[in-house]
Parts: C-alpha cells; structure tokens; sequence
C-alpha cells in the first residue's frame, strides 16, 4: 500500500514520454519513468521517494523486444530480465538477468530498470561493460547514441528527462568466452556480496565487478592484473584486489574485509579455470 | 496515450471475467484484488516482492501482485488462485503431496506453478523448477513437499 | 481395528487452502472498518519529550490519534511492565508510540508519518551481560511497583533482572574437582524472528451494548478474551475472539498485542470497527521475536566420559519487556542438561531487560537455544576425552532410575527412550565417528549430532475442552478451542475422535475457526499440547457420546447398556450383532417403526485439567512443569570448503521418541519443517542492530530464510515408547523438529573446520573469523 496518490501515464511513443516528463517539470512535479515498477513501487510504500507521477514507458515500440543483425543486438530497455534470459541471445547478458533478484521478479523487472535504479548493484550492466555496449537515450533533445559506458557511472546517469531507449551489444560479445560468478552471504536469491562478471575479446580477459565496492565498475588496472599471465592465478587474484579502484563495501551482508576475501578466492578459481581451459 | 490521475474506475480481466473497480493510480494490484473483488488468495506476505505469497499469473506469467500497480493490469489477462477452479492439476497435486501447513504460502506457490506448467507444459529440468520456486518461502514445510508436488503436477510423482 | 490410527490421512482444511478459500484473519471482508496504523521509536532508548500530532489529526479521513497518553494501563502475562503505546520512555527501536485511525489505510498511514515526537536520547543497552553490570541503569526503573501475574516470577528492583530461577542438585563443586576433564564454554546467540508468512493483523469493535468483538491472528484467543477482560474491567462474557485460520505462528502469535492495539482504536472512535494492519517491517522490529541468549556451560566428566558435573548461567535476552520469557528462563532451567544424567548440578537461569525488541515464545520455547549450548560443550569433552561424541551421549543418556534437573525421576513412560533415539539416528544417518572425511582438495564432508529433550511450561491448571455433535448422515462435528496455524491439532484430533467412535475419519467435520463464544476453553494452542490437551478432552467428549449412544441403543434394543457397542457406523449388541441400528437412526434419539421416540439426542462433550504439575522450588528448582518429556537425536551432515569457508548442509536426520504416530506422513512433515527452520535459523538468520540499537534491515530482503533449493536431505524416523497418559499414548512432536539442528550443524561445521563454533548463525564470513582467517 501507497499511502499517498500519483498520476500515471502510459506512453505510447518516446515523444509522448518525453513531453509529459517536460510538462510535469514545467510545473514543478516530479516523473519518474516507470517500466517494471518493483523498486519504484518498494520506495514508495517505504517513503523513501514520493514521485507526483509516473511514465509507463513498457509500451513504447523503440523500448521493446531484442534484434539480432549481423553487427550485434539491440535491445529494448523494456525487455524483461526474463526475457533477455530465455531469448539466450546474449548468454553472459542472459546470466546475469538470470541472478537479479528471482525468477517470478525477472518476468517483471526490466533491463532499463535495472540499469537506472538507486538500488546499488546494477548487475545487469556489468556485461554492457564489458563487450563497449552502445546506449540509445531519448531526451527533450531527441536521440542521443553514446557508449554504455559513458551514460553509466555507478547507475546510468541520463541528461534530465531523458529515457534509456536500447542498448546494443557487439556481435563478437554474443559468441564470446565467459564468465558469471555471483557470491552471496549464504542466501541464492540475494543480493551479490561478489558479482565477478568477465568476458574475452579474444584471449584477452575483460573484468567487471558488483558488490564488491559500493558501485559496479570496470577497471583496467585491474584487468591488465588478471591478465599477466606469467603470474600465477593466486598472486594475479591477490594483487588485483590490492588494485580495487575503492574500499570494499561494508553493509549488513558481509564486511568490506570479508568481500574482498571472497572476491580474491573467486578471481583465483576463475583464472585457474582459464588457465585449465575449463572456461 | 492514457493518463490517470485520483480514483479512476479500471477494467480489469480476472479469472475469465470484466471486472470494475475503482482505483487510484498508486493502489497496488494485491489490494485492488484483495479489498475491492474479494480474491484473498493472493496474500500480503512483505508487500515489498520477496514472499511470493501474493504471486499471480498475468498473461501466463507469474507475477507478484504487491508489485505491479491495478492500472498496468488494463488489458491483461490475470489469473489468481480462484481462478484455477478447484480440481486443477496443480490444486489435486499440493493435496495429494501435502504441501502446505499453514497454507498462508499455497496461492503463491500454485500460481508459479500454473504458470510453470503454461509455459512448460512438459516437465522442465530441475534447476528451472528450482529457479521457478525460489521466488517464493514457505516457513512451515522443508520444501520436499512442493517439490513432490510438482513431480505429481507433471504426473511423475509418488503413486497416491 | 479402525483405519484412523497410523494413517496418512490429508489435512481437514487441504481444499479450503489450495482454493484461496481458507479465510486469515485480514481476509475477511472490511468494507465498514476503520483502518489503523502504528507510528515506532526510532530510538532504541529515549525519553518521549513531546509528540505533536496536530499535522496528523489535520489530515482529511482521520477520526483519532492516540498516544501513551491515552492508556496508562500496563500489559503483560506475568509482569505487567509494558504499555500498549509507549509512555515517557521509548525502550526499542520500533515500540509502538502512537495510533492513527482514518478511514481508509493509506490516510492512516500518511498521518502516521506526519505525527512528530521529540526524543531524548538514553544509552542503550544491547546485550544481557552489558544490561547485568553493577553500573547499568534499570530499563524499567518503577520494575518494583509492577503487578506480578503470577507467583513465581521475581523482578529484582534496581536491576535489569526481571526474573530469576535456580537449580540446585547434589555438590557440583566437589565432583567438578574430582573430574578428569572440565570444559567451559561461553555463547552468545542473537536474537532473531518468527518470520510466520502471516503478518500479524487485529480487528475489534465495540457494539452499542458493550459488546467487544475481536478477530485476530492469535495462538491464544482465550488469553485475548482474558486480558482484555481484566484490563478494561469488561465483563469476559461480553468479549468475544474470533480466530479464523493462522498463517503460521511458531510462538510468536501466542502473546496477546495488536489486539489491545485494535480494541484502543475501535474504543478511540466510538466503538467503529477497525482494522488494525502493520507492514512486516513493523511486524519484525516492533512485535514479539525470537529470544537472544548468552550462556556459560561447564562440563566435567570422568575418564570414562561419565558426566560428573555441570555448572550452568543462562541469561536470556528477553528484550525490551519481559511478556513470557520468565518462562522461557524457567524452561531453560527444568531442562537445562538435555537428556543426560548430571547428579551435581547448578544453573541459573535469568531473563534480562535488554533495549532489544522484546521477545516471546518460539518454537520448542527455548530449547533450541540452551541445547545449542549444551551439545556444543559436549562435543568440546568428547574432542577433549577423545571418545565418538555419539558414542559419549550415549553413555550418558537419561535412563529409568536417573532424575531430570528438577527431581522428576525418569521413566520411559514419563522421559521416553533416549537411548534407542541415538541408536537409530546412528543408523539413520550411517553415523562413522564424527571425524571429517577429505573429499581431495579443500573439500570435506562432516556430521555432527546433537540430542534434546523437550518438556512443556503450560499453566498447571491449563484446561481444554471439546464438544461432539451429529449429522443426519451419522458423521459428526468436532468444536474445540484449537486454533489451525499448519501444526496439524484439527486432523490430529479427528484422528483420535475417529479412532474412538471406529468411524472413518472422513466421517470426522472439524469446526474450522474458533470463536470463543462458542467454543469451550483450549488454554492456548502452544508448547505442542493440542494433541495431548484437546486430544484428552476429545476422548472424554467422544466417551460421553458413546455412553449416551448405549443409553438409547439398549432402550431400543431392550438389552443392558453393557451388552451395547457403537462401531462402524452402528449401534447394535454384542450378543446379537444382527440386531442393530445406523449411527444415524440413533444419533439424534430413536423413533421406533411404531412411531415411538425413544432416548435423547446425543451430544458429546469432554473437559480436560492438567493435573500433577508445580511451580519450582525457588532455591532447588525441584518440581515438576510439564504432563511429559519428548526426546530425540539429530545429525546433520556438511560438506565444506575449507578454502572458502563456505558449506553445503547435505543432510539432516531426527529420530524422535513420539509415544505412537497417529498420522506418518503429517509427523513426518512437521518434525521436518521444524529441522528445515532450523536450517535456516542456524545458517542465517538473526537480527542485527547498529551500534544505537536499532534494527538493521527488518525485512524479507535482508533477513533471508532459507529458500528452496538449498535444503538437505530429511531424514526422518520414529520411536514409539507410548505414554500412558495420552491419546493413543501420542507425545508432543509438533515443535521438536527444530532443537537440535543449530547444534548438531555448528558440531559438524567445527569438526569440518577444526575449530569451535560457538556462535549463530553459522555464516561464511563468522566461519572465516573463528578459524582464524580474518584479522
């Protein structure tokens, strides 16, 4: 239960979304874009945000389905995580949608959701990352296409009443060597204490991570780390975790002590899978 | 496109039927269900998605009720507890496994199964049921009753 | 012999419940309710310097607010120590302060967060030990002038101590210095929740003639009515409590709180019906939990590994007000060795105040935790002694002729056979010594065990009752006060009613939800007396109906009462077995061919007492608590990575002493739900405060239970060593699946990793620390 109102508006295209965005600003209210709702609606309740309304953006073709061409995949913001996993367009992308929150959630929640969200692990983004992703935003200014990485910082960060459109993931990406190990306290269904997400282009290691500090991220000190392949994994895990780009997380679910310990014993496993070609 | 702003009368498609009800935008679809049609089934375990007790089926999907708003369930199909009739596989399986005590969990869990059994309608592997069944608790039970409940839904379980 | 003894039968209710048609007590319709919601400290301790609810009053759709101010009643089982709304004194993080009721939820709940309170913050205390130093404050500093329910238990004015009991036995200090090993050992367990899928939820209204109707969620609709009763100086007769099904309560719906809450609401606005609904948030941090408990354990034993000696201190973190821990503190002590023979014996054991949510019974009341210390020492000697920790508990298993802590001497009857419930969980769980097996690399897989005993602390004058109708079709109707919360009583007893009239027990109809009113008193259904309480009563009821039977049949048939038997379906004579009448014919008196009516209809009733019971002796403890003792063995088997400090629970087995299984497949079933909580108990859940005391992240997206898919095996088997006493010679078994599995886990966790675990829950990163390998 909600205990205070707001409108809700249902888009049907990017310019209808983005103009009732514009005219609730123009009168001092906040939007907020909606898609699967489940933080929005979880805030609410709690009264951690207090939105005057929200923009149903599901039913806007641009935000829906996934296309596969021969330079990659796009797709739609909307998606759900469900479907991003049972398409298996994107195995690692498909992995990571497959250990966001559980399955009944994933039916719900959506890849911009996940993207944009305050809630800080963003799981979803780490294969974005990871594989140069493209993102289609949509503003007042019209579309705007820019690496993934350049709009996510933390969280996706869109120029004010701009919406995630697509993203679009390279064609090597789809069919590439990797990765997905989640690590909780002891719970499956929670949140990542350690998400080491990774990916090869070629036989080069790429790296990104959630859980372990206070936002996802992908380091290059880090993946040229792993990748000093005259070393061995326990050292190369050990000094890549000397090279956190920030302290490690500390919250209820574990300490910042703890977390960089699990991370340390996963990167180890992971590189001896590698090293074994057990990848 | 659509716009809803204070109490607004919503058609909603529930068990087969058109049904009215009057709602606000922020009203949580449990609630709508709950207090204005009487389908108590779906049950406010958390109301914040991590219980599955208040889980139903939209357009064949398993869905938490606690966690879609009434009006983003315009146009939809949505099938709750009541809904499955009483003699489905899924009703006669959770009897004949005992899968439940209290109870309080039962509408959730049968709603991931009837959308299970939608979209799988032959048995998937286990790790899918597990996946599938993970998005619900159940204090009471140790689980090996659902699962059992499962295999008989599939019509593999212990012979009764 | 009849088919309703040792049959799989399915629950009475199982069609209600997988049609959504079983009806909890939010379910029912509330289109004319008021709706009600609670404002809680954000403060673990302070002084309440003012609250301001004008923003809330202001607000359109409220009808009240409230406050401490508005009751200066105090409330509580055994110590009346707390108020309904806080006054003066916050003394937990999520103690209720103030009430809105609007006429709608969402109105309650805006005006809710606009009421404003000043707070002055007082130190916390947050553990038992921090709150029994010489220099703490006294939570409760009027804890003298509280009204004391019961005799026996003794706050100690000054201190944080609100209740204390003692048990004395033989020398303990002379045999400790004849032992050939001594172990001690301290524990500190957090608390943690129920976690029943039901929320609490309270409903009451109050008609124009004083009478008070309340439908609520309890375990204790009798105990609502009684409360409510001497409290408010309403005549009982003019409250009636509602029950409808319960989604699970595990202990934590049996004290009496939303209730009073509700009531206060309804009296607030004139008598209205409200609805009175919290969030689980609010649920967790603001209503009864789950007992914390810090212990010191010391063992000795001889050389042969005979225990010689045992010194004990329980402080049981009761929280914030005492509601039933004093007798949580008192069953610690009755049972505190476990089902061992200890002849020189000292424990105390005491309830402090913490500024923790206060806590309540929880399923087995205690038992798990004090058998967590005690089995955790145990297994210390054995490593000490060298001896199979199986083996050791073996040797020093309760037998006839050896007496529990407080002087009840043990028979099998009375205690039931420990020794044959090793024996066959040794076998169950292919038991090879306790010694971890390396499965190359850094894995290994290791068991532990863990015994318990359990006895009951009901009342000794807790009294139940039962009523038996008829339908035209011969079937009958059971009315009892049993509330249906998953434990099984309902089936469990038409079980028995079955078994008694020789009907089917298909034949059995079980009034489904209580309403006080209506029907006769069942104390509460708690401690897993239903089946031994309601169950004597049935039996009584079922005797009563059957004498009446006889009476009408042998007038009809014109042959002596002695000569009749009522079997089947049937009322005929023994001599004449062709001669007979349907159930039906009779059940309601006999009309005979001509027309004539013959005998009265019948109409069975039962009342039940316990009997035998006392209150301890304050200076030895010597007496006697419970109708009985239900005993059993667990082991639970890991396999971990010694690398990662991480584990898998594999499997789990219990073997209890039931008396006789009435019904395999639903004993089964609850003595397995109790392990698989205490799977999740052990290997995750507790409350965790910050540093100020407040709860951190009450809800179901941190505080994790177990889900599917990461549950051990259950392995489940019997014992039948019949009491006497019981139906069908049937012991408690619905709360006992859970007792000994944080043990037997934490035996096996320590034996896997070679080092002691003394803690809960059993986490990888708590796992890394003991082991040494954080800094």
């Amino acid at each position: 239960m909600i205990p205070f109102g707001f409108a809700y508006c249902r888009a049907q295209t990017l310019a209808e979304a983005v103009a009732e965005y514009a005219r609730c600003m123009a009168l001092g209210k906040t939007a907020l874009y909606y898609a699967g709702g489940s933080e929005i609606i979880t805030m609410a309740r709690a009264g951690d945000i207090r939105p005057d309304e929200v923009i149903d953006v599901k039913d806007i073709v641009e935000c829906r389905g996934m296309e596969r061409d021969e330079l990659g995949l796009s797709i739609g913001a909307a998606c759900t995580l469900n479907q991003i996993k049972e398409a298996k367009l994107f195995p690692l992308l498909g992995l990571a949608c497959g250990r966001i929150a559980d399955h009944t959630n994933q039916c719900r929640i959506t890849l911009g959701g996940n993207l944009s969200g305050s809630i800080i692990y963003h799981e979803a983004a780490l294969p974005l990352l990871l594989c140069d992703a493209e993102a289609s935003l949509f503003g007042p200014e019209g579309e705007r296409r820019v690496p993934f990485a350049d709009v996510f910082q933390g969280r996706l960060r869109p120029l004010p009443g701009e919406m995630l459109v697509r993203v679009r993931a390279p064609v090597w990406a789809l069919a590439a060597k990797h990765a997905h190990i989640k690590k909780t306290t002891n719970e499956k269904i929670d949140y990542p204490l350690v998400n080491v997400t990774a990916l090869f282009y070629g036989e080069a290691l790429r790296a990104a991570f959630s859980g372990v500090c206070a936002q996802p991220f992908r380091s290059e000190r880090m993946e040229a780390i792993l990748n000093e392949r005259a070393l061995c994994p326990a050292e190369r895990a050990r000094l890549a975790v000397a090279a956190l780009p920030e302290r490690a997380h500390a919250d209820v679910e574990g300490s910042g002590e703890y977390r960089a310990f699990v991370l340390e014993h996963t990167l180890k496993k992971l590189l001896e899978d590698w090293e074994l070609g057990s990848l | 496109m659509v716009r809803y702003e204070g109490k607004t009368v919503l058609r909603l498609r529930v068990n087969g039927e058109e049904r009215e009800v009057l709602a606000r935008p922020s009203d949580v679809l449990m609630d709508v269900l709950r207090d204005q049609l009487g389908l108590t089934g779906a049950k406010p375990g958390c109301r914040n998605g991590d219980c599955g007790a208040c889980t139903i089926v939209v357009d064949g999907w398993p869905n938490k009720s606690c966690l879609m708003l009434a009006v983003e369930a315009e146009g939809h199909d949505i099938v709750t507890v009541e809904g499955l009739g009483g003699m489905s596989a899924e009703q006669r399986a959770f009897v004949e496994a005992d899968a439940f005590q209290c109870g309080y969990c039962t509408s959730g869990f049968l709603m991931v199964c009837h959308a299970m059994l939608t979209q799988h309608p032959q048995m998937p592997e286990e790790l899918v049921i597990e996946e599938w069944l993970q998005s619900n608790l159940c204090r009471c039970t140790c689980y090996a009753e659902i699962r059992e409940a499962v295999l008989r839904m599939y019509g593999t379980g212990k012979s009764s | 012999m009849n088919m309703a003894l040792n049959a799989s039968i399915h629950r009475k209710e199982a069609w209600d419940k997988v049609c959504g048609r079983a009806k909890y007590a939010d379910d029912l319709p509330a289109a004319d309710h008021l709706c009600a919601r609670l404002l809680t400290s954000t403060r673990a301790h302070a002084r309440i310097l003012g609250i301001d609810t004008a923003g809330a009053s202001a607000l359109p759709g409220v009808k009240a607010v409230l406050t401490g101010e508005d009751c200066d009643l105090l409330f509580g089982p055994l110590l009346q120590d707390r108020y309904a709304l806080a006054r003066g004194v916050a003394r937990y993080a999520g103690e209720p302060v103030a009430m809105v009721v609007a006429v709608d939820e969402p109105a309650a709940e805006a005006a809710a967060r606009r009421i404003a309170i000043e707070y002055e913050d007082l130190p916390p205390l947050l553990t038992p030990s921090q709150a029994m130093l010489p220099n703490a404050a006294p939570i409760h500093e009027k804890l003298a002038d509280y009204k004391r329910v019961v005799s026996d238990v003794r706050p100690e004015p000054g201190t944080n101590v609100a209740a204390r009991h003692r048990v004395r036995k033989g020398d303990a200090k002379a045999a400790f210095a004849r032992c050939a090993a001594v172990i001690e050992k301290r524990f500190f367990l957090p608390p943690s929740d129920h976690l029943a899928m039901e929320v609490r939820a309270a409903r009451a209204e109050i008609a124009a003639d004083g009478n008070v109707l309340v439908t609520t969620c309890s375990q204790a609709p009798y105990t609502v009515k009684k409360q409510l009763a001497e409290a408010f100086k309403i005549e009982a007769g003019m409250i009636t409590v509602r029950v409808p099904f319960v989604g699970g309560g595990f202990g934590g719906k049996a004290p009496v709180t939303l209730e009073i809450l509700a009531y206060l609401a309804s009296k607030s606005v004139g008598g209205r019906p409200v609805r009175l609904t919290i969030p689980r948030e609010q649920d967790m941090a603001s209503f009864p939990c789950r007992m914390g408990l810090e212990a010191t354990v010391r063992l000795g034993a001889d050389e042969n590994g005979m225990l010689q000696a045992a010194e004990m201190e329980f402080l049981v973190d009761c929280g914030a007000y005492t509601d039933i821990s004093p007798n949580m503190a008192k069953a610690i002590a009755a049972d505190c060795t476990g089902p061992y023979r200890v002849e020189n014996l000292s424990c105390d054991a005491l309830c402090v105040y913490t500024n923790h949510t206060y806590a309540t019974s929880f399923r087995s009341f205690s038992h798990d935790s004090y058998t967590f210390c005690v089995e955790r020492a145990l297994d210390a000697l054995a490593n000490r002694l060298g001896f199979d920790p199986l083996e050791l508990r073996l040797k020093n298993a309760v037998r006839p002729g050896d007496f529990t802590p407080t002087g009840v001497p043990a028979t099998p009857e009375l205690t039931g056979d420990v020794s044959r419930c090793i024996e066959e969980v040794k076998r169950l769980s292919c038991w090879d010594g306790g010694r971890p097996l390396s499965l190359g690399g850094s894995k290994v897989r290791a068991k532990g065990v863990s015994c318990f005993w359990k006895s009951a602390n009901p009342p000794t004058n807790a009294v139940s009752g039962a009523f038996v109708t008829f339908n035209s079709d011969g079937s009958v109707n059971l009315l009892t006060g049993v509330v249906e919360m998953g434990s099984g009583g309902h089936t469990q007893l038409a079980q028995i009613l079955a078994e008694k009239l020789k009907l089917d027990p298909a034949q059995v109809h079980v009034v489904a939800h209580v309403d006080t009113r209506v029907a006769p008193e069942h104390w509460k259904t708690v401690a897993s007396l239903t089946g031994y309480m309601a169950g004597n009563a049935v039996l009584r009821a079922a005797d009563d109906l059957i004498a009446q039977l006889k009476r009408t049949g042998a007038e009809a048939l014109g042959c002596a009462e002695a000569e009749i038997e009522v079997a089947d379906g049937r009322v005929y004579s023994i001599k004449e077995p062709e001669r007979f009448m349907l159930l039906k014919a009779v059940a309601q008196g006999y009309q005979t061919p001509g027309g004539a009516s013959v005998g009265e209809p019948a109409l069975g009733r039962g009342g039940y007492m316990l009997k035998g019971l006392s209150m301890l002796d304050p200076a030895t403890g010597k007496g006697r608590t419970s109708p009985q003792w239900t005993p059993g063995a667990q082991v639970v088997e890991v396999e971990a990575d010694l690398e990662a400090c991480t584990y898998r629970v594999i499997t789990a087995c219990c073997v209890l002493d039931v008396g006789k299984v009435v019904n395999p497949a639903a004993t089964r079933a609850m003595i397995a739900g109790g392990m698989s909580m205490g799977v999740s108990l052990a290997t995750r859940e507790a409350y965790e405060y910050d540093e100020n005391g407040s709860p951190r992240a009450p809800n179901l997206r941190t505080y994790k239970l177990l889900h599917i898919g990461q549950e051990p095996e259950y392995r489940v088997d019997f014992v039948e060593t019949p009491d006497p006493t019981a139906p069908c010679g049937a012991r408690p078994y619905t709360e006992h699946g859970i007792i000994g599995i944080p043990a037997a886990l934490a035996n096996a966790l320590s034996a896997a990793f070679g080092c002691a675990l003394d803690g809960l829950p059993l986490r990888p990163e708590a796992i890394r620390r003991a082991i040494g390998g954080a800094p």
